[in-house]
């Protein structure tokens, strides 16, 4: 229903889509979120055909080569093989981050052996590491795997640990009252209890992770999406590079709204409705 | 003012018939603070005994070794004639700030005892809808903590409690963080559950007029370090209408003794 109202672009007639509890155009996150879209790909449109830059391509010039993309199988393939070593790395990235970080969280010996590697680990500028990976590892998956793990480990691990620190112990003490084991305790209390921090820690290693399997395939092995924008460049044809970069941009926004609503539907289900 | 202790006051207290659970010679200090001093005291079965005194006297404290939840320093505490140190199932525990999981439902939230216990969901449920009815709160089973008031929410600490039928229901200050109205309602409430259900009752307190509406037996604590100054029992009839109860003789006189006791406390 909303989206019939939104394609006339009338604005005013918002209210009328949402049942009684809409007040007016505000209440309406569809309409406000395809306003800023179309908004951003205006400026966009817009700022390339002043042009800013002759190595600037306008919206609709991007949009055109992102289909050619598509079409002679480039991007696709590109995809592929850049979509292993990041999927891989951010699904370890996670299991481990979230296991270490809560151990870290329950545990004093733990805290004191693991924390301080990981604040040194984030606070590092960790790109300079993937030279060395490199040296170790060469150039193949493994290093890029690496990559991945290296950037989106560390946020991961500190917030799990910082969310179960933090637990509410009032719930703690209800589940022991209650004869809830050890496992319990953490699997129905304490883990529920800290999703909401160990998510925004997910949220925040994924799109860490999303910068090193480019910056990986930037640095180490010219393959993937790093060599698609690589080899656009080289040639000036700036539009298929701003699509490939857009594209990246595109499916790590849309991996992190999927996190999202992973989160409120099997965590935190008391969110869904705010 | 009058002069209270020229008033004959309740009745000392007599001899326990039958204790369910007796605590013996129980210290507890936190650091250098002593929270309790040897601590003796037996509460009876199927009645309702309020931990009464000011603020660092010790009650919640108590309270919680009771419950397993705190480690006493020295001492014995037994239920039905057997020591404990841990939770057990013989009691449950109502708290103060409801300790509900945000991410379950009222169902869920009232049926949580039992879902630890390895209950088949069911069964549970079957369990938990029954005393979400007995606490008043037919029809809010699907709803989550954030979307009731503070005196629901503690109804539904209070079905949790009653769903794994514990022979003692411990309640630490269960009416401190609810609103003066719902709380005058759910002390009435309190009064007709127990007497619906045959379950014995401490409840922890800081309000003397609470104390005296609703309990059997009032033990009065004593600050730094806790330990008991007094007992009583206010003879009060519960079955009259609630609001006279308010405003009986009787009533007003014994939540004035015992203002006039632990006035020296209060600083």
């Amino acid at each position: 229903m909303a989206s019939l109202r939104t394609e006339g672009g009338a604005v005013s007639l918002a209210p009328l889509t949402g049942r009684s509890e809409a007040k007016g155009w505000q209440d309406q996150p569809v309409l406000l979120r395809i306003a800023s879209v179309v908004l951003f790909a205006g400026i966009w449109q817009i700022a390339g055909m002043i042009p800013v830059s002759f190595a600037f391509p306008t919206f609709f010039d991007t949009v055109t080569a992102f289909v050619g993309l598509i079409a002679d199988g480039s991007l696709p393939r590109a995809y592929l093989s850049t979509l292993q070593p990041l999927i891989l790395g951010v699904v370890l990235s996670a299991f481990l981050g979230v296991g270490l970080g809560t151990l870290c969280g329950l545990r004093r010996t733990g805290e004191w052996l693991l924390i301080p590697v990981f604040i040194v680990l984030q606070a590092a500028p960790v790109a300079a590491f993937i030279p060395m990976v490199t040296f170790i590892y060469g150039i193949g998956m493994t290093a890029k795997t690496l990559a991945v793990m290296i950037l989106a480990l560390p946020v991961i691990v500190l917030n799990t640990y910082k969310a179960v620190r933090n637990v509410n112990f009032s719930l703690v003490a209800m589940c022991q009252s209650f004869l809830g084991t050890r496992w319990q305790t953490v699997s129905k209390i304490i883990l529920p209890d800290a999703s909401p921090i160990i998510f925004a820690g997910l949220r925040l290693g994924v799109a860490a992770g999303f910068v090193g399997v480019v910056l990986a395939e930037l640095l180490i092995t010219p393959t993937g999406i790093g060599d698609l924008i690589t080899f656009h460049r080289s040639r000036a044809n700036y539009a298929e590079m701003y699509a490939t970069i857009a594209s990246i941009i595109a499916l790590s926004t849309l991996t992190l709204v999927a996190l999202q609503w992973i989160e409120t539907r099997v965590f935190r289900p008391e969110k869904r409705g705010a | 003012m009058r002069n209270a202790t020229l008033r004959k006051g309740p009745t000392p207290m007599p001899e326990p018939l039958d204790a369910i659970v007796e605590v013996r010679g129980i210290s507890k200090s936190y650091g250098n603070v002593e929270a309790l001093r040897s601590v003796d005291l037996d509460f009876p079965r199927g009645k309702l005994t309020s931990l009464l005194g000011p603020s660092g006297c010790g009650k919640t404290t108590l309270l919680k070794i009771i419950a397993g939840l705190v480690e006493a320093d020295a001492g014995t505490i037994s239920v039905n004639g057997r020591t404990v140190s841990k939770p057990g199932p013989e009691r449950a525990f109502v708290f103060q700030d409801f300790a509900l999981m945000p991410w379950a439902t009222v169902l869920r939230n009232v049926a949580f005892g039992l879902e630890l216990r390895g209950k088949a969901a069911a069964e549970r449920e079957k369990v938990a809808r029954h005393y979400i009815g007995e606490v008043g709160l037919s029809g809010f089973e699907d709803k989550y903590p954030h979307e009731l008031s503070g005196g629901m929410r503690q109804r539904v600490g209070l079905a949790r409690a009653l769903s794994v039928d514990a022979d003692v229901l411990l309640l630490d200050e269960p009416f401190s963080a609810v609103d003066e109205q719902n709380r005058r309602k759910f002390q009435e409430d309190l009064i007709r559950l127990r007497t619906n259900q045959n379950k014995t009752f401490i409840f922890v307190t800081h309000s003397i007029e609470e104390a005296v509406y609703i309990s059997d037996r009032i033990v009065l604590l004593s600050p730094r370090p806790g330990r008991v100054s007094q007992i009583m029992e206010p003879d009060i009839d519960r079955s009259v209408d609630p609001d006279r109860i308010h405003r009986d003789k009787h009533y007003l006189d014994t939540v004035e003794e015992i203002w006039q006791g632990l006035k020296q406390y209060v600083d």
